[in-house]
């Protein structure tokens, strides 16, 4: 077999060019810029600054406040990522195995994607409103008195819910492929072999789906930390107060709310660090047990 | 401090009506005035009250014909700020920038940043005298001394909204001061009304408390004096009684509370439900279309056993900063604007079409032999209260990161009311945090 191969040494760069370009203005110039001012307390507008060392970030790590919101932060991904997988599977698997009218639920469970966040959150907030909201009212007749924007465990509540909505949609998609892309041939074979559909599940589907399922962790744990910023900006309506709020939401607080860009750029310089980690023990943990069939 | 201006729901058409409005007013603007000096005004206003931004600036192009100037939305109050910062950090500012009172301190602490309003009036052949604004608007986006740096622009005072047919069930006159508050209070809620509403505890309960009841703010003179060692007064005796009194209150069914956020509060009196509402007077407008009853307007109460206790409070809304760095053509252009915003036909314009009150004493007189106030007696409540006597600690507060003070004041709010801590606890938490706060601010001037 022919090989093909670049006439020159220096085309594979070259073509490596653009995109290479794109990183260094989007991603690494900015973070080299956030790691510098993490280092200052500076005035907004540039005119003055004091180098403090560490000081941003052990401010930041020893507030009290900053720990709640990372507990939160930890729990609120945990959950979200959890509830959107294993929904979004159990939707696919059941749409997998309908007949009539497959294209019909299918268009209705993908439709929901097409919403954008802010939007999903403007639609959860009038859900949970407190005066107007038709879930408050249900809630209210089992005696649970919501109050989203004041009660902590209610806020929460209303984000996951929206968040994990909007989410659905999407892990449904992929998994819903990735449950046609197992042969049919092996799919019978199970059957012959065994009777209960639970177990088949667990020993013969689940682990042909481990691709799909290992990337959509990767993508839900990124949606739930960073892409989930609308949700929570709408449901706390400007005002985060004492509800919960995630790390990101803080970095956005502190920076272009407080004009504080020490502080900001210190938190931000955290995340990246937590992602950073969070990617190195998916690559090198979880995929071991991936199988890539 | 106003809200910010729109809600959420109301966002994201008004954002692109604004766009497409600005454009417009740049399409014309170029066409019609190739000469003259372009000048930009960046605002964080929404909704109608942003439509009257654009409606002055057409007014003011086609007053004159050298200056042409474009109003651009950049969002929310704070929004506008950061977009006007980041400008200036890359050297693309607006000529104005329009800053609400909690973001005072940033810029009028970035020296260099700006020029003060009453030097770019007077270096550019206009007149310029502080006397000619009503009492409580001269002193809090001004330097200790009294020169003003940002020219007041839309400004409000928290007022108290009455329910007409609340109070006239119940039998009861509305109350001056929380005295007579507490004591009308249950007959309201034996009549069927939550007694009392507000919807911005931190502007209304907090600031505006040391303001009315003439209490010192923070250390420093209220920050005005140095950024150095400022710390923050809020766990004086006074006002953690102001706090553990609302808590009571709302115990008892007096008070209702509904979060920080400024619209689930104003709800529950549109509805007629509540009986007073602590407002903005500038929310008079609104209520007109939102009210499903009756209402009336009077003064933010205070506490008669506090001595000295009464007078005028701080000036809420935002202000205009000329930006520094422009050409001096340019700069004139903004002074002629200033000097045009500040003319009695403007201001009674502005005053009328949106409700901030009138910021000149020539608008209000004009307004008032006008009859204006008959028609709307709500829209000089505002006025009025403002012009209550200045004291030694009503002035205004000049605190740095103060947006965060805010959020953190509302956190612990919300959570008094949650049951979670006391007054007493919430006022030390915000204490330790908000002086840790103004040393961080200190350390930004380097």
């Amino acid at each position: 077999m022919k090989r093909v191969q670049f006439n020159s040494r220096y085309l594979p760069y070259l073509f490596l060019l653009p995109q290479f370009a794109i990183i260094s203005i989007f991603f690494y110039w900015p973070s080299m810029q956030a790691i510098t001012s993490s280092f200052y307390i500076e005035d907004p507008f540039g005119f003055g600054s004091s180098f403090v060392g560490a000081a941003n970030y052990t401010d930041a790590l020893n507030s009290s406040e900053y720990q709640r919101i990372a507990r939160f932060t930890i729990g609120y991904c945990l959950i979200v990522t959890f509830l959107a997988l294993s929904i979004g599977m159990l939707l696919a698997l059941k749409a997998d195995a309908v007949i009539r009218g497959k294209s019909a639920y299918k268009t209705l469970l993908i439709i929901v994607y097409a919403i954008a966040p802010p939007v999903a959150g403007l639609i959860g907030m009038m859900i949970f409103d407190q005066h107007i909201g038709p879930f408050v009212k249900f809630a209210a007749l089992f005696g649970w008195e919501m109050k989203v924007g004041l009660n902590y465990f209610d806020t929460a509540f209303a984000m996951v819910v929206v968040a994990v909505w909007n989410q659905i949609p999407y892990n449904f998609i992929f998994f819903l492929s990735g449950l046609q892309g197992i042969p049919a041939s092996i799919r019978e074979a199970a059957a012959i072999d065994c009777k209960s559909g639970t177990r088949r599940f667990w020993t013969v589907i689940l682990p042909l789906l481990t691709p799909t399922a290992f990337f959509l962790l990767v993508i839900n744990m990124t949606y739930s930390l960073f892409d989930t910023f609308g949700v929570i900006d709408v449901i706390v309506k400007d005002k985060a107060a004492n509800n919960p709020i995630t790390l990101v939401y803080k970095v956005y607080l502190d920076g272009f709310r407080g004009n504080d860009l020490g502080s900001s750029s210190a938190q931000s310089v955290i995340l990246m660090l937590v992602v950073l980690v969070l990617t190195m023990i998916q690559f090198r943990f979880i995929e071991r047990r991936v199988h890539y069939g | 401090m106003e809200p910010s201006p729109q809600q959420p729901v109301e966002r994201i058409y008004p954002m692109i009506k604004k766009i497409s409005l600005a454009a417009l007013a740049l399409t014309m603007t170029a066409s019609t005035t190739l000469a003259a000096t372009n000048i930009t005004w960046w605002h964080g206003m929404g909704g109608r009250n942003g439509e009257v931004i654009n409606e002055i600036a057409q007014k003011f192009n086609e007053a004159q014909s050298e200056c042409a100037l474009t109003p651009v939305s950049k969002g929310s109050y704070e929004e506008a700020l950061s977009a006007g910062i980041a400008a200036f950090r890359s050297g693309e500012q607006p000529n104005i920038l329009q800053v609400f009172d909690a973001g005072a301190a940033t810029i009028i602490n970035a020296k260099g940043a700006t020029i003060a309003a009453e030097d770019l009036l007077k270096d550019n052949g206009f007149e310029f005298n502080r006397e000619a604004f009503i009492e409580g608007v001269r002193y809090f986006y001004a330097h200790s001394e009294g020169k003003f740096v940002g020219m007041p622009f839309n400004s409000s005072a928290p007022i108290m909204y009455i329910n007409d047919e609340a109070l006239q069930k119940a039998g009861v006159e509305a109350p001056k001061t929380w005295e007579e508050f507490e004591a009308i209070a249950p007959k309201l809620k034996e009549a069927g009304f939550i007694p009392l509403v507000q919807s911005q505890l931190t502007w209304q309960f907090t600031e505006n408390f040391f303001s009315r009841n003439n209490i010192q703010f923070a250390s420093n003179n209220n920050g005005y004096d140095s950024i150095v060692d400022t710390t923050i007064n809020v766990t004086d005796d006074n006002h953690v009684m102001m706090y553990d009194k609302l808590k009571a209150w709302y115990d008892q069914g007096l008070f209702g509370y509904y979060g920080a956020a400024w619209n689930d509060n104003q709800k529950v009196f549109e509805e007629g439900k509540a009986a007073l509402w602590i407002g903005s007077s500038g929310s008079f407008g609104g209520l007109q279309k939102t009210a499903t009853m009756p209402f009336s307007a009077t003064f933010l109460p205070y506490w008669n056993s506090i001595e000295g206790a009464g007078v005028h409070s701080f000036i809420g809304g935002a202000a205009l900063f000329a930006m520094a760095g422009k050409s001096a053509e340019e700069n004139k252009c903004s002074a002629s604007f200033f000097n045009f915003l500040t003319s009695t036909e403007v201001q009674k314009f502005y005053h009328q079409a949106t409700g901030y009150v009138a910021i000149t004493n020539a608008a209000y007189e004009l307004s008032k032999s006008e009859g204006y106030y008959n028609e709307k007696p709500a829209a000089e409540v505002g006025i009025q209260q403002l012009q209550l006597p200045t004291a030694e600690w009503n002035k205004g507060y000049r605190l740095g990161f103060y947006p965060q003070i805010r959020a953190v004041m509302e956190r612990e709010y919300n959570r008094l009311f949650a049951g979670e801590t006391t007054a007493k606890d919430a006022m030390e938490t915000i204490k330790k945090e908000a002086d840790e706060l103004l040393a961080r601010f200190a350390k930004t001037a380097g």
